[in-house]
């Protein structure tokens, strides 16, 4: 199948239109063309999965004109996975949140949300597919600046604070990001990965231009780490998906930073080749800010009143636990933190749903207090909650619980770093469990007379009241269940594509 | 390391002082035109860099003149072409910084940040 070939590109090339056509559009029909198109775009990269797990991978010349003068799209297995994958998640986030948008949203501008969403769709795909560095650096750009018009759509003080400090975070970690690509150009003389691999492979073992390659390989890494929030740099981050819209707030904590991780881990098998990036000291760097991350993120989050800023800072934990899969430097250790994204991604969007879902019960609260016994005012968001925080904490069967023995798997090859993983994930599995289960304990604790007498807005929501919202919430249960119980075939999956990096 | 090297490349050097300079003005000021001052500073400090990489003594900007096709008359063009990019990229970004700027001092009637972190922990607004 050659036509399935060109899928690809077809789907960056949807998105990005698709993008501007929303703007002329009504916002309902803007919503209908976003949905279509994510569909749409999930349907390709099935196909081109499909394609590729028979055909092997493959590179997609741009034009027809060859390296070093054209523009390539490279597609393997992993690839593939990731574009279906973030089309499920981001698909679901966006109907699970079509409530809360339509009632915080002034209607003349609900149609501009969807060209942020759509751009931002794009930006994800082209980095995921793309195989030219400076592409990548400018659909980086594309993917903030489009988060940020999803974060600012909701007028309101925090949200506008929050883009702002967001944006100055991302400009800093892009400035990096660029500066270390224009090093490299600068030895290498190539923008295509396979080229600056070759030649970064000469250099390595040449010993000339040595520190340059260092500090490209630094300047990249800490750039694309500040982009997705490695703990010291999470600062933006609570006040972005605390007080963004719903589907905001899931999008951006599961597929903007993971975009990021996921440009950041074919830097390092494309481009710089795993043996230097191994060789450098920059994984021990992460290892240790990863570890820092684990522990202060669901530190915060203990002490976090507001449950959206509490899941927040949770993704700051478990955005520590991929960087010390990095850090481990073993092709395990970056499989356990691939399989994290995906079940990271899958379990954060499903908590700001049925976090959402919770609120909605509460009168719009989000501080633990109102929340009190809203698992009996809204069932099914109560359930939901709880697999989301049971999957965060690492319970058998959900997703969570895989990726941690995956990580405790990957840290038994590395002697000098076993116990310090082993001990992290066990102090940051008894940290979440304090605030997952203090705050499921809350939901599920019946409202006393004084909660109950001031606030009036208490109300019970059925499954009825929300069809659409009910449907996703069991949706996010099941693809939880599925990443849980059907593991071993999506790792097996990913080493593939893995092997098919090199 | 030694000097010659450096001195041998000043205007890398010189680069890289501007991106350090424009990058530490973006972290550290407080006000918010100060601070996209210094984004500008640090993107166009490199394309300087990305400039003088393509650059060769004594040839010509890579536009075809004359006839003359020969590879020795002409500088690298690519990372001219990525300069391009580049600044439409970070033009946009300024557009966007400066239009939440403009945002956050209707609201607030005040560029620096941090007291609208307070003025918005506070709430009201």
């Amino acid at each position: 199948m050659d036509f399935v070939r060109n899928f690809p590109l077809f789907c960056i090339i949807l998105t990005l239109f698709s993008g501007p056509c929303s703007m002329i559009m009504s916002g309902k029909h803007a919503r209908r063309l976003n949905l279509f198109v994510i569909g749409a775009v999930g349907l390709m990269s099935v196909a081109v999965f499909f394609n590729v797990l028979d055909g092997g991978s493959y590179i997609y010349y741009m034009g027809h004109f060859p390296a070093p003068w054209g523009n390539e799209i490279r597609v393997g297995i992993l690839e593939a996975i990731m574009a279906v994958f973030f089309c499920i998640i981001m698909f679901l986030s966006m109907i699970g949140g079509a409530y809360e948008r339509s009632q915080e949203f002034e209607e003349s501008k609900e149609n501009l949300y969807y060209v942020m969403v759509n751009l931002l769709l794009s930006s994800l795909i082209a980095l995921i597919y793309t195989n030219d560095l400076f592409t990548a650096y400018v659909f980086v750009e594309i993917n903030t600046i489009s988060a940020c018009g999803m974060i600012m759509i909701k007028q309101s003080g925090h949200t506008l604070e929050a883009a702002t400090r967001y944006m100055i975070m991302s400009l800093l970690g892009s400035g990096m990001l660029l500066l270390g690509i224009c090093f490299l150009y600068g030895i290498t003389g190539h923008l295509l990965m396979s080229n600056i691999k070759e030649q970064v492979a000469v250099i390595a073992a040449g010993g000339a231009y040595h520190a340059p390659l260092m500090i490209a390989i630094g300047l990249m890494c800490v750039g694309l780490a500040i982009k997705s929030a490695l703990f010291p740099f999470h600062s933006w981050l609570p006040d972005a998906y605390g007080y963004s819209t719903v589907s905001s707030a899931a999008i951006l904590s599961s597929l903007v930073s993971k975009g990021y991780i996921f440009l950041l881990i074919k830097i390092f098998y494309r481009v710089i080749g795993f043996d230097v990036i191994q060789e450098s000291r920059v994984i021990n760097v992460f290892f240790l800010f990863g570890i820092a991350g684990m522990m202060i993120g669901s530190i915060y989050a203990i002490k976090e009143d507001n449950i959206r800023r509490m899941i927040a800072y949770s993704s700051v934990a478990q955005i520590g636990y991929i960087y010390m899969g990095f850090g481990l430097g073993t092709q395990m250790g970056i499989l356990a933190s691939v399989y994290h994204i995906f079940s990271h991604a899958a379990t954060k969007s499903l908590l700001f749903v049925a976090g959402a879902g919770l609120s909605e019960c509460s009168g719009g609260s989000k501080k633990f207090h109102g929340l009190t016994g809203a698992a009996f005012r809204n069932r099914l968001a109560g359930v939901a909650f709880t697999v989301g925080a049971f999957s965060m904490v690492g319970f058998p069967l959900f997703s969570g619980f895989m990726s941690k023995v995956l990580f405790a798997q990957a840290a038994l090859e590395v002697p000098g770093k076993i116990l310090a993983t082993m001990i992290a994930l066990a102090i940051s599995t008894i940290l979440n469990v304090i605030y997952f289960m203090k705050t499921v304990v809350r939901i599920y604790t019946p409202a006393s007379c004084d909660v109950l007498c001031d606030a009036e807005n208490y109300k019970t929501v059925t499954m009825k009241t929300h069809p659409e919202k009910s449907v996703v919430l069991i949706a996010f249960i099941l693809l939880n269940l599925f990443l849980g119980l059907f593991s071993q075939l999506l790792t097996q999956l990913c080493e593939r594509g893995l092997g098919m990096f090199s | 390391m030694n000097m010659s090297n450096l001195l041998a490349n000043y205007e890398e050097a010189l680069s890289m002082i501007l991106f350090v300079i424009g990058f530490s003005n973006l972290l550290l000021q407080k006000n918010l035109i100060k601070k996209i001052i210094g984004f500008n500073i640090m993107d166009s400090s490199v394309y300087l860099f990305l400039a003088l990489k393509g650059y060769i003594e004594g040839h010509q900007a890579a536009i075809v003149v004359d006839g003359v096709q020969s590879v020795d008359a002409y500088i690298n063009p690519i990372p001219s072409g990525l300069v391009l990019t580049g600044i439409v990229v970070s033009v946009s970004v300024t557009a966007l910084m400066l239009s939440l700027t403009i945002r956050l001092y209707r609201r607030y009637h005040t560029l620096d940040l941090d007291e609208i972190t307070l003025l918005v922990k506070k709430g009201g607004f």
